[in-house]
C-alpha cells in the first residue's frame, strides 16, 4: 500500500496534501465516518433546528428566514412559540408518552420473546445455530413495507385470521384487528423482534457453559442458576437488545401508519402529518427536536448503564 | 464429613478394614461412536486423595464429570457413601467440583461466590458469611473478600475457587486439573497448601491431572488411565517402580525400554535374551511368563550406573558411547548409544560442585545394574 502511494504521482501528492493538513493513518481512518456524520447528520439538524426556530408562512420554502440582512443590519429572528405550541396542545404530548409507551411495551414483548429464543440459539449446537441464526436474518430479505403490509392481509376482517376462525367455528363475526392498537404492537414487535434476539445472543453465546456446570455443582437448581447467574451475566445484551427496539420503535411511522386506527397517534406520525398535511414546517420540526430531547434522555441513562456493566466485566 | 477419621496413615485399599466410600462399578460412556470410557471398576476410600492421571483424551475427565453428574453413565453404576448415584442431578449430589478454568462467577465477589452454594442450599445469610469468612482464613483470602475474579491473580483465582467447593463441606471433592492453570513454583508451593487442606478436613478428594509428578506428590493412590480404561491402581512408589505396563512405565517418569525373550526361567531367577541391550538381561525374581516369551524390561534412568572401566560386579552390564548430556543442575542426563543401536538414557546427580573428570560427550562408557533394578512387562 504504502509502495503503491509512492509510485503514483497524484497519490503521492494527495498523500502530502492529507499530511499537512495533519490527517494520516488513524485519523484518516476516523476522519471518514466523521465527514459522513457531519454531512448527513449534524448539517440536517441544524437545518432542523433552524426551522424549528422560524415563523410559518405561505411561501417557498413556507417559513420565514431566520436571519435577515436588511442592507447594514442583521436581524435574527428567533419563534420560540413553536415550543410553546407542543406544551399548549395536548396532541403532542399524549403523542409522545403514548410513543413512548408503545416502544416500552414493544421493547418489553420482544425481549420476553426474544430471551428464550436467543437462549435456545446459543445452545444450539453448531450447525443447528447457524440455521437458526439465518432463519432470525431470514425477513430482513424482503422488504420492511411489504412484509407490514402482509399484516394487514393477516388481520383484516376478511383476512387469514378471521376467516381461518371463522371457518373453524370458533367466532361468529369477525374481530376487528386491524387499525388498533395491538396491531400496532404486533407489528413493532414482529418487526423489531431480530434487532432484540442478535445483541442477545451474541451475549449468550459467550456465556461458558462450566458457569452454569458450577452452579448446579454448589447446588443451583435450573430455575436458581437462570436467576443469579445466566441472567445477571446478559444483562448487557438484554440492554443492548432493548435499545435497538425501543429507539427506532418511538419515533416509528410506517407500522402505526398501515396497521393503527385513527386514535394510534404515535409521534412519527404526528411529524408526518404536521409536515406534510399541514404543511407547518416549523412546528414539525419543532416536535422532532423535541422528540430527539426525549429520546436522547433515556438512550443517555441506558448507556451509561451498559458502560458500566461492560466495565466490570 | 468425619473428622476422626483415620486418613494419611491408614491404608484401607490394602487391609480392606472399611467399605469403600466411593464405588464405581463397570462404568462406561459413550459419544456416538466414540467410547470415552470404557467399563471402569474403582473403590475410594473415605479420606483419600485419588487422582486420576492420563494424557489428554483418556477419559479422566469424563469420568470426574459422571462423578459430578454432568454427564450420565452408559452403562454402569456409581455409588458415594452407599447411595446409588443413578438420575441424582449434579445439585443434589454430595460432591463439589473445582474447575480446571476456576468458572468462577464474573458478576460476583469472591465472598459472593463462595457463599453461593450455603445459601442455594438454604443456609442462613448470617452463618454463610461466617463459614465464608472461616473458609477465606484457611486458604488464606481474607483480604480479598470483596474483590471480583478479574481483579486476582491466577493463583489467588484457584484459591478462590478451592474455597467455594470446600465451604460446603462435601463427601467428595473433584478437582480438574487444579494446578493446571498455575506456573511452576506456584504449582509446587500450591501442592503442598493443597494436601494440608486435604488433612486438615478430611474430605476425599478425587484430582484429575495429566502431570504425572503432581501425581506422585499428592495422591494417596494413582488410577492411570489410557484410552478409557484403567490400567493400573497403585500408591505412587508402585506405579513407579512396578508398572504393569510398558504404557505405565513410560506415562510414569521416563524409562528404557529393552525388548527381548525369556530364555531362562527359575524359581527366584530369570534370563532374557536382548538384541537391543546386546546380551543377557539377568533378573533376580521371577514373573508370570514362560520361556520363549517376547517381554520388555523397563528400567528407570536413575538406577543405571555409568563408569568409564568394566564394572564386574554388578549383574547386567554393556558397552555404548554418550551421545548427549543434558545439563539439569542437580542432576545430569547422559543419552548413551548401545552397540545394538538403541538409545538408553541414565541419570546422575551432580554430588560435587566441580568435578573435573566428568563424563563427557563421545566417550565410550560401560551402563550397568543390579538384577533387582528393572522390571518384566509382558504388555
Amino acid at each position: 500500500m504504502a509502495a503503491l502511494i509512492e509510485r503514483v504521482a497524484p497519490l503521492r501528492w494527495t498523500a502530502a496534501l492529507l499530511q499537512r493538513l495533519g490527517l494520516h493513518g488513524r485519523g484518516l481512518v476516523v476522519a471518514v465516518p466523521v465527514l459522513w456524520l457531519l454531512v448527513f447528520f449534524l448539517v440536517p439538524f441544524l437545518v432542523v433546528a433552524k426551522i424549528s426556530l422560524s415563523e410559518a408562512m405561505i411561501a417557498r420554502p413556507p417559513y420565514a428566514p431566520l436571519f435577515e440582512w436588511d442592507g447594514w443590519r442583521l436581524n435574527v429572528v428567533m419563534n420560540l412559540e413553536n415550543f410553546r405550541y407542543l406544551w399548549t396542545d395536548r396532541l403532542y404530548i399524549n403523542a409522545y408518552f403514548f410513543s413512548i409507551q408503545v416502544a416500552f411495551i414493544s421493547a418489553t414483548v420482544a425481549l420476553l420473546i426474544g430471551y428464550p429464543m436467543a437462549y435456545f440459539i446459543a445452545r444450539s449446537p453448531e450447525p443447528r445455530r447457524t440455521f437458526l441464526l439465518m432463519m432470525v436474518i431470514l425477513p430482513f430479505w424482503t422488504s420492511f413495507l411489504l412484509r407490514v403490509y402482509a399484516w394487514q392481509g393477516f388481520l383484516r376482517s376478511n383476512g387469514v385470521i378471521n376467516n381461518t376462525l371463522i371457518s373453524l367455528g370458533i367466532i361468529d363475526t369477525p374481530i376487528q384487528m386491524l387499525q388498533t392498537n395491538f396491531a400496532v404492537y404486533l407489528g413493532i414487535v414482529y418487526t423489531y423482534l431480530p434487532f432484540m434476539i442478535l445483541p442477545l445472543f451474541a451475549n449468550l453465546v459467550k456465556l461458558e457453559e462450566s458457569l452454569l456446570e458450577a452452579s448446579a455443582d454448589l447446588g443451583g437448581r435450573p430455575m436458581a442458576t437462570f436467576f443469579y447467574v445466566t441472567l445477571p451475566l446478559s444483562l448487557p445484551g438484554i440492554v443492548g437488545g432493548f435499545m435497538l427496539v425501543f429507539i427506532p420503535a418511538i419515533g416509528e411511522f410506517v407500522i402505526p401508519e398501515l396497521l393503527g386506527g385513527p386514535d394510534t397517534l404515535m409521534i412519527g406520525r404526528v411529524l408526518w402529518n404536521e409536515f406534510f398535511s399541514n404543511r407547518d414546517w416549523p412546528v414539525a420540526s419543532a416536535v422532532a427536536i423535541a422528540m430527539l430531547v426525549a429520546v436522547v434522555v433515556p438512550i443517555m441513562i441506558l448507556r451509561s448503564f451498559q458502560a458500566r456493566l461492560t466495565e466490570e466485566k | 464429613m468425619n473428622k476422626s477419621a483415620p486418613v494419611a496413615s491408614a491404608r484401607p485399599w490394602v487391609a480392606e478394614t472399611e467399605p469403600p466410600f466411593l464405588r464405581i462399578q463397570k462404568v462406561s460412556k459413550r459419544f456416538g461412536d466414540f467410547t470415552a470410557v470404557d467399563d471402569v471398576s474403582l473403590d475410594i476410600y473415605r479420606g483419600e486423595l485419588f487422582c486420576l492421571l492420563g494424557g489428554s483424551g483418556c477419559g479422566k475427565s469424563t469420568l470426574l464429570r459422571m462423578l459430578a453428574g454432568f454427564e450420565t453413565p452408559s452403562e454402569g453404576r456409581i455409588e458415594i457413601d452407599g447411595q446409588d448415584m443413578a438420575g441424582i442431578p449434579p445439585y443434589e449430589r454430595p460432591t463439589n467440583m473445582m474447575f480446571q478454568s476456576y468458572a468462577l462467577f464474573p458478576h460476583m465477589t469472591v465472598e459472593r461466590n463462595i457463599a453461593y452454594g450455603l445459601l442455594r442450599e438454604g443456609v442462613k445469610r448470617d452463618e454463610a458469611m461466617s463459614r465464608v469468612t472461616d473458609i477465606l482464613k484457611l486458604v488464606q483470602m481474607t483480604q480479598f473478600a470483596r474483590r471480583k475474579p478479574h481483579q486476582l491473580s491466577g493463583g489467588q483465582r484457584q484459591r478462590v475457587a478451592l474455597a467455594r467447593a470446600l465451604v460446603k463441606r462435601p463427601k467428595v471433592l473433584l478437582l480438574d486439573e487444579p494446578l493446571g492453570a498455575l506456573d511452576k513454583k506456584l504449582r509446587e508451593e500450591t501442592q503442598f497448601e493443597l494436601l494440608k487442606i486435604q488433612e486438615t478436613l478430611g474430605i476425599t478428594f478425587i484430582v484429575v491431572t495429566h502431570d504425572q509428578e503432581e501425581a506422585m506428590t499428592l495422591s494417596t493412590r494413582i488410577g492411570v488411565m489410557d484410552a478409557g480404561q484403567i490400567v493400573q491402581v497403585g500408591e505412587p512408589d508402585e506405579i513407579y517402580e512396578h508398572p504393569s505396563s510398558r504404557f505405565v512405565a513410560d506415562f510414569v517418569g521416563s524409562v528404557n525400554l529393552f525388548e527381548g525373550r525369556i530364555s531362562v526361567d527359575e524359581k527366584d531367577r530369570l534370563e532374557i535374551d536382548s538384541a537391543e541391550m546386546g546380551g543377557t538381561i539377568h533378573v533376580g525374581h521371577s514373573t508370570s511368563c514362560t520361556v520363549d516369551q517376547k517381554v520388555w524390561y523397563a528400567l528407570r534412568p536413575e538406577k543405571v550406573r555409568l563408569d568409564r572401566d568394566e564394572p564386574v560386579d554388578e549383574a547386567n552390564r554393556t558397552q555404548g558411547m554418550v551421545e548427549e548430556v543434558l545439563y539439569l543442575g542437580g542432576q545430569s542426563i547422559y543419552k548413551i548409544k548401545l552397540n545394538s543401536g538403541k538409545t538408553v538414557r541414565a541419570t546422575k546427580p551432580n554430588l560435587v560442585r566441580h568435578e573435573d573428570d566428568v563424563i563427557s560427550w563421545d566417550e565410550p562408557v560401560w551402563i550397568s545394574w543390579g538384577d533387582t533394578a528393572g522390571v518384566v512387562l509382558t504388555r
